[in-house]
């Protein structure tokens, strides 16, 4: 089993945002930044464990610049095998499936997992692209994967509910709460990702089909309009003809 | 030129994503002095909706292989039905089949997205700007699309519906598949049986760890009767089974975006927040005054939700036996 997985360097969500250059420029300064939750506890995680049960190898990859490496580290110390970053500006989601189609197209891989969206841009667009991109069969939104043999058995949310879908490989799919438990790394993990390898590949050349304009931080609520909880048909009253919700 | 939308049936009408999408087309299509080409697979149901929200031209799309919504065939249907129309925006909602698809018609017409558009874009001469939320909500950003064909995918709830006295021409599509041939199998399809869903819910009740327990929820589901909402959960009340995994809203859960949100024995982690900071009217009920959900609330109760619940359920019970 050959295992890719795309992995996105995001800023954790606890941390404070702001942007500069007039609005233009998201504000990197002291911000902490984390592997995508989706890509590190569902997909990287359930391809480990697959891995396991399997054998094979897992490797991430990932588009950006050299400041994410410590991301794609942490990548290695949970227990990817080698590492892959495509030295390109991941300005959309277009140019991050682009450059990863680009490189996956003649490594044989059996699986290739995304994450459901990055909680940074919130696109939920990289698997869907990448599966065009390859001529594969995307399963988008896995709340389950096994695999037996060439044939993956996955689980996904739809509208309305879950399907149950049988694909031989290779395929695309994108992981969902469900696939797995995360992982800490431990020391040892840690002290292997150090020597594990990290290949840098130069991009190729690729257009802006989309660029960002300008930011703005979403306008927090002022105040609370407190109600006393012995009264709370004041609140109903309130919703009614204040909020007009009901 | 023209402008198409990707339309659905749920529950036998149109949906109401697939309406919203159809009137942001409509605005667009206004603006660009075109008309709206609405699209739809099978179309059995009553689909005059799709003209009150603003098409003029209604196609079927028509392939056997369309029946399991498969999205290889389906990009492949409405890459045909856009070249067809000459098709220069492509409109569908953010939803699971949007998530699915827009990304392949994308790829396919090496066409610009914006994924998840809150507002309608802002078209001067060459320039075409469209903005979306990022950073699970914390921001927004204006996008520009710089390639001739643009797509949008549109985020629901981002607008009400407004439907007008008008009809759509419908006619059939014959989509040709003949090589296409895609190997997912589908096994075995699960529905939700719950009336409403969630994400399609203008009014949602939520509840968290603070309701210590599954079997402390029937006072949940009432008040949600009671309005007509739907249920939702916290991340921990769906990690300890407590409620089923597609009522956990959040950052790692469902994003929505109702009218109004009510968010009981919730603390308010900036995780939970992250899926439902975009709700017009955020309720919140906790015995902490110091709960950090309060900073995010319009409205807000401090009090013990085994007391406030029952007496909001009577008094909303008391609300609507006036109205009538
Ligand atoms: C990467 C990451 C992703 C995450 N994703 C999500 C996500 O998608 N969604 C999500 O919800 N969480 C998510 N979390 C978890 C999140 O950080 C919080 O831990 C979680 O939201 C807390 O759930 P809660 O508010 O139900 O429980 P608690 O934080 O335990 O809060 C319970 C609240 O109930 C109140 N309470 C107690 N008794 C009563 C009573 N009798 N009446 C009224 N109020 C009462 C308490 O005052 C408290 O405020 C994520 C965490 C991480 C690290
Ligand atoms: N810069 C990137 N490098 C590698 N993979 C990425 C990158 N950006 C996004 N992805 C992958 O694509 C998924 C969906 O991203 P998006 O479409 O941007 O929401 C993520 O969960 C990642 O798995």
């Amino acid at each position: 089993m050959k295992i890719l997985v795309c992995i996105s360097n995001v800023p954790d969500t606890t941390t404070k945002i702001s942007f500069t250059n007039n609005d233009t420029t998201f504000n990197t300064a002291g911000v902490q930044f984390v592997i995508n939750p989706f890509d590190e506890w569902y997909a990287l995680v359930r391809a480990l464990e697959l891995k396991e049960t399997l054998g094979g190898n897992v490797t991430i990859i990932h588009v950006g610049g050299a400041d994410s490496e410590p991301t794609i580290r942490k990548g290695l110390a949970i227990g990817a095998d080698d590492a892959v970053r495509i030295d390109a500006e991941p300005s959309d989601a277009f140019a991050v499936a682009e450059q990863i189609a680009a490189y996956a197209k003649d490594k044989g891989f059996d699986l290739i997992m995304a994450g459901k969206e990055t909680i940074s841009y919130n696109s939920a667009m990289v698997g869907g692209m990448l599966a065009e991109l390859l001529n594969l069969p995307y399963i988008s939104l896995a709340t389950k994967l096994d695999i037996a043999g060439s044939v993956a058995t996955i689980e996904h949310d739809i509208d309305g509910g879950t399907e149950v879908v049988e694909c031989p490989l290779p395929l695309i799919l994108s992981a969902n709460k469900g696939m797995s438990e995360a992982r800490i790394p431990n020391m040892r993990g840690i002290m292997a990702a150090r020597s594990k390898p990290l290949t840098v590949v130069a991009p190729i050349a690729s257009d802006k089909l989309t660029n960002i304009v300008s930011y703005k931080l979403t306008a927090g609520r002022t105040d609370c309009k407190y109600i006393d909880a012995s009264t709370p048909e004041k609140l109903v009253e309130l919703l009614h003809t204040e909020a007009k919700a009901i | 030129m023209s402008v198409l939308v990707y339309t659905e049936i749920g529950k036998g009408k149109i949906k109401k994503a697939s309406l919203e999408a159809v009137n942001y087309g409509r605005r667009i299509a206004a603006q660009l002095n075109t008309s709206v080409t609405a699209i739809i697979v099978g179309g059995d149901a009553d689909i005059s909706d799709l003209g009150r929200a603003g098409a003029k031209k209604v196609l079927k799309l028509k392939n056997d292989k369309l029946s399991n919504f498969d999205g290889k065939y389906l990009a492949e249907a409405i890459e045909q039905a856009a070249n067809a129309e000459n098709a220069t925006i492509i409109i569908f909602s953010h939803d699971f089949t949007g998530k699915e698809v827009a990304p392949r018609i994308a790829a396919k017409f090496k066409a610009g997205i914006v994924a998840g558009a809150v507002d309608n874009p802002v078209i001067s001469g060459d320039s075409f700007s469209v903005m979306k939320n990022v950073f699970s909500g914390k921001a927004t950003a204006v996008y520009s699309i710089n390639s001739a064909k643009k797509i949008i995918s549109l985020l629901p709830n981002s607008f009400p519906v407004i439907l007008m006295d008008e009809t759509a021409e419908v006619v059939d599509f014959a989509v040709n598949l003949d090589n296409v041939t895609s190997p997912v199998k589908v096994k075995e399809v699960k529905k939700d049986t719950s009336e409403l869903n969630l994400p399609d819910a203008e009014l949602v009740v939520s509840a968290g760890r603070g309701m210590k327990g599954p079997e402390n929820w029937g006072m949940i589901e009432e008040l949600a009767k009671s309005l007509g909402a739907a249920t939702a959960c916290s991340r921990p009340v769906a990690d300890m089974h407590w409620r089923p995994h597609h009522e956990h809203v959040g950052q790692t859960g469902v994003a929505i975006r109702p009218n109004l949100y009510f968010a009981i024995g919730i603390s308010g982690a900036i995780q939970h927040l992250a899926g439902v900071n975009g709700s017009k009217t955020i309720v919140v009920i906790n015995s902490d005054k110091d709960a950090p959900f309060f900073k995010s609330a319009d409205y807000g109760i401090v009090g013990d939700a085994f007391e406030v619940v029952p007496k909001l359920i009577q008094a909303i019970k008391d609300f609507k036996a006036n109205q009538n």
